[in-house]
């Protein structure tokens, strides 16, 4: 019962910060809704068993990306966004596609059928703990592709260098002349 | 005992107001922060399908998409500071050299 209100509780407030997040004209209202929705996915977390994930959703989610956002946001001019049209042109298509997307995944639900079980019940993650559990998983069946994540992540900080970087040759005149960049 | 219908209903709604902001605003960082949504819609539906399922792969699964979305912030938000710093817009619909 206990369960059922918590889980109601985080779904209402995730649905209602997710669509706020998607409505405000302010992007760091925005990121700041996200934010709200971000830990209240982590309490839905800690609902399944998933204790590490739940963490690792507040310290990498709600901790680092976030964070990144809000320093991008401050790019925007905050008082010309509030003034401008925050929807693009034909925004109605949009409407339509997602409503109709969202009531496709709804229909299907029904005819869902769980497959056959794991060898992980929620006895044994217990007695283990869940990261200790994850941690069997993830060092020995999953290896490679935790090896992969390794690098994935060594590219992303070496893209977010480059790209970021202000090039010196370019230095000189993308302060006075943005025109010349643009070729 | 929460029904595993109730997860996958909230994810698929999650999902589609995901999408809906990323066809909607004009926003690229708004836009951006609608994957990250439909991204959580995923790992909520991975989670709450493999703890009915008594198993771990989709928790690992989780792990691997957290770390990509992760990637995915930093790259593509580096790619909006170069947009802004060339075009000085982040609108979508103001940038369309390819248009012709």
């Amino acid at each position: 019962m206990f369960n059922q209100i918590l889980f109601l509780y985080c779904a209402v407030v995730i649905i209602t910060t997710g669509l706020l997040a998607v409505r405000f004209k302010n992007p760091v209202y925005s990121v700041l809704a996200v934010l709200v929705l971000f830990f209240h996915m982590a309490g839905l977390y800690l609902l399944l068993n998933a204790e590490f994930l739940a963490a690792i959703q507040i310290i990498v989610y709600a901790g680092a990306i976030l964070v990144l956002y809000l320093f991008v946001v401050f790019l925007v001019d905050l008082r010309q966004e509030l003034t401008v049209e925050r929807f693009i042109a034909n925004h109605r298509f949009g409407t339509i596609a997602s409503i109709g997307l969202g009531g496709c995944l709804l229909a299907v639900i029904p005819f869902f059928k769980l497959g056959a079980k794991g060898e992980y019940p929620v006895e044994r993650i217990e007695q283990l703990t869940h990261t200790k559990a994850m941690g069997f998983e993830l060092y020995s069946t999953y290896l490679l592709p935790f090896e992969v994540a390794g690098l994935i992540l060594l590219i992303a900080v070496i893209g977010g260098l480059v790209l970021a970087r202000k090039d010196r040759g370019e230095a000189d005149n993308s302060g006075t002349d943005s025109c010349e960049v643009k070729k | 005992m929460i029904p595993l219908s109730w997860y996958m209903i909230l994810a698929a709604i999650l999902f589609s107001i995901g999408t809906y902001g990323f066809l909607v605003r004009r926003n690229i960082i708004i836009m951006f922060l609608s994957i990250e949504l439909m991204l959580n819609a995923v790992n909520l539906n991975l989670i709450a399908m493999s703890h009915y399922l008594d198993s771990l792969r989709g928790h690992t699964f989780t792990l691997f998409i957290i770390t990509v979305a992760a990637a995915e912030a930093a790259i593509g938000l580096g790619l909006v500071i170069v947009l802004f710093r060339n075009k000085k817009t982040v609108y979508v619909d103001q940038i369309k050299e390819l248009k012709g």
